[in-house]
């Protein structure tokens, strides 16, 4: 619907209904984004006053190699976060079938995405413990050595990854799935006249259809994988050896267990500003599709 | 449709998605399954090192009461309880206003406004950790009640609901507003009387949206509470991490009891709960 004509005028008119929560987004989220750049320049315990330093958290940032480490990780999250639109898909293609008792299942394969990261941390922690976890009594059973994944520095990230994907890919499955049923069903049989099927119909005509879905996907799954904090706080803290550590958690340690407000400061900035190119994307898509 | 309904599929393939389907499940969720089974073992049981074997005799029961009497569990629960309802209910004040103000009345700064919203919604938490906290603490002292994440929540989520509200409001024709714009109604009692009874579909669905974001909520109960009486039951169950060490019964049987509550309203509300995520999904 384009913007009519008719609506009521006035910016004035407008303040009393937008003021309330314009005032609290401006003090508990505009103005922590000010002030948390401010404190970066400042070497800070959090208690003592504020010492200047300008550019010297971010100095120190570039030449810390935990801080290396943990953007590596991060961008490992967001490429594999990119899988969860995909096997999302694949499993909203599965469950995409009318028959009875299909609504349950469906809501069953949800069911990740619905409980706390907390929750998915203990319950993946535990199927990865190196000593009695489920997945290395599978590997024992199949005559495999048994490993723990999340103890070991070059399978931490990997294992809480795959703990992430499992609701993510359950939130983008619900994505897809309510995208299939707006589906143009009359363009699908006209391809199927035409010999369209499998592979040639999903790729040349499904998946155009899907655009919207998928869009949201990925969006919704690059701020799931630059968020990751709390399955790294419960299944590893970072660990081994800073091994797991992304911008998120290494931001929270720096602050709040070695005391160092500026430099945690300094992180955070610089996960802002990755962030911010996919927020300024958003916004231009957004926008644009307003426009229309 | 797409793939081909499976009615139409050869016998064999049906068979085949008939027995694919439950199996399919199960591994999706034994992750799941093993920790509630976990949940219903006997202490023995996990001494003795039967962790994934047939349990020699169950303690269902036993370690669901234990969970609440041996650990402060229940206020954790209580506190959960206490945070999410009025933070739903603030966020959801504050965001139907403000989506009538940005959908309704014509103003230069209004799409800027409306971007605001959207991209404060996406912000890392990080960026807005040290000043909330430090707000918290020094201008309006809360840190450590369950105010300090009642208002941070009603103030945070407000960006992504406003744009929902305003969204939903969009569809409300103008011609309706107008009528009674004629008929002498100033704007709240449009608001009131016409607009708010049109909207109750959008405002279940962000409301049991938003019951699950709170209710799952970590990463600000650990930075903005830090005792007992505060806690909600994600950070609360951490904190029992150590203490529970070996006890995996428990442990187990405090996670389910953490998850529980939003299962349950995603049951109830599940159509209002998918129309919230997929909202701008699914039309262009």
């Amino acid at each position: 619907m384009s913007a009519s004509a008719n609506r009521m005028r006035g910016g004035m008119a407008a303040l009393p209904f937008i003021a309330p929560a314009a005032l609290f987004f401006s003090v508990f989220v505009l103005w922590p984004i000010a002030d948390s750049i401010w404190v970066s320049l400042h070497d800070w315990d959090g208690i003592h006053r504020m010492r200047w330093v300008g550019l010297g958290n971010y100095t120190e940032l570039f030449g810390d190699d935990v801080f290396y480490t943990a953007l590596v990780n991060n961008i490992w999250w967001l490429l594999s976060y990119m899988l969860a639109p995909v096997f999302g898909l694949a499993m909203a293609l599965f469950l995409n079938q009318s028959i009875a008792g299909m609504r349950l299942y469906k809501s069953l394969f949800f069911f990740p995405f619905v409980i706390s990261q907390v929750v998915v941390g203990l319950v993946f922690s535990w199927f990865f413990n190196g000593d009695f976890g489920l997945l290395n009594l599978g590997l024992h059973a199949i005559g495999l050595h048994g490993v723990s994944l999340l103890g070991n520095a070059n399978w931490a990230t990997p294992s809480v990854i795959v703990a992430g994907l499992w609701p993510q890919t359950a939130y983008c499955m619900i994505l897809y799935l309510t995208g299939l049923t707006a589906v143009n069903g009359e363009i699908v049989e006209a391809a199927r006249m035409d010999g369209a099927r499998g592979w040639n119909m999903l790729w040349n005509i499904i998946i155009p259809q899907l655009r919207p879905a998928t869009f949201i996907a990925v969006v919704v799954s690059v701020v799931g994988a630059l968020r990751s904090f709390d399955l790294v706080s419960i299944m590893t803290k970072g660990g081994p050896y800073d091994s797991s550590a992304v911008l998120a958690y290494y931001m929270y340690e720096q602050t709040f267990l070695s005391f160092r407000y500026g430099y945690g400061a300094a992180i955070a900035v610089v996960l802002f500003a990755i962030m911010d190119i996919y927020i300024a994307i958003f916004l231009v898509i957004m926008l644009r599709q307003e426009r229309r | 449709m797409f793939p081909r309904p499976i009615q139409t599929a050869s016998p064999g393939a049906r068979a085949l998605y008939r027995v694919a389907l439950p199996v399919s499940l199960i591994i999706w969720l034994l992750p799941l399954l093993a920790i509630f089974l976990t949940s219903a073992r006997t202490a023995q049981d996990l001494a003795q090192g039967n962790y994934w074997g047939w349990p020699h005799g169950t303690n269902l029961f036993g370690n669901y009461a234990a969970v609440f009497t041996s650990s402060p569990m229940g206020r954790y629960l209580l506190n959960s309880i206490e945070i999410t309802l009025p933070a739903v209910a603030g966020t959801l004040v504050l965001s139907t206003l403000a989506g009538f103000g940005l959908a309704k009345f014509r103003f230069r700064a209004s799409s800027f406004v409306l971007a605001i919203f959207i991209a404060g919604n996406f912000v890392p938490f990080q960026i807005l950790m040290i000043p909330v906290r430090d707000l918290m603490i020094h201008v309006f002292p809360l840190y450590n009640t369950i105010w300090a994440l009642i208002v941070f929540h009603s103030a945070f989520q407000t960006g992504f609901c406003t744009l929902f509200m305003r969204n939903f409001m969009r569809e409300i024709p103008d011609s309706l507003l107008e009528a009674a714009r004629m008929d002498g109604a100033g704007s709240f009692r449009i608001f009131w009387l016409i607009v708010l009874p049109l909207v109750r579909p959008a405002l279940a669905a962000l409301a049991v949206l938003e019951f699950t974001f709170i209710w799952n909520d970590y990463f600000w109960a650990l930075v903005l509470v830090q005792s007992d009486s505060a806690r909600p039951i994600t950070a609360g169950l951490q904190a029992l991490q150590g203490m529970w060490l070996a006890s995996w019964q428990l442990m187990s049987a405090g996670a389910i009891v953490a998850a529980t509550p939003s299962v349950v309203v995603f049951f109830l509300m599940q159509r209002h709960f998918i129309s919230g995520l997929t909202l701008g999904s699914v039309k262009e």
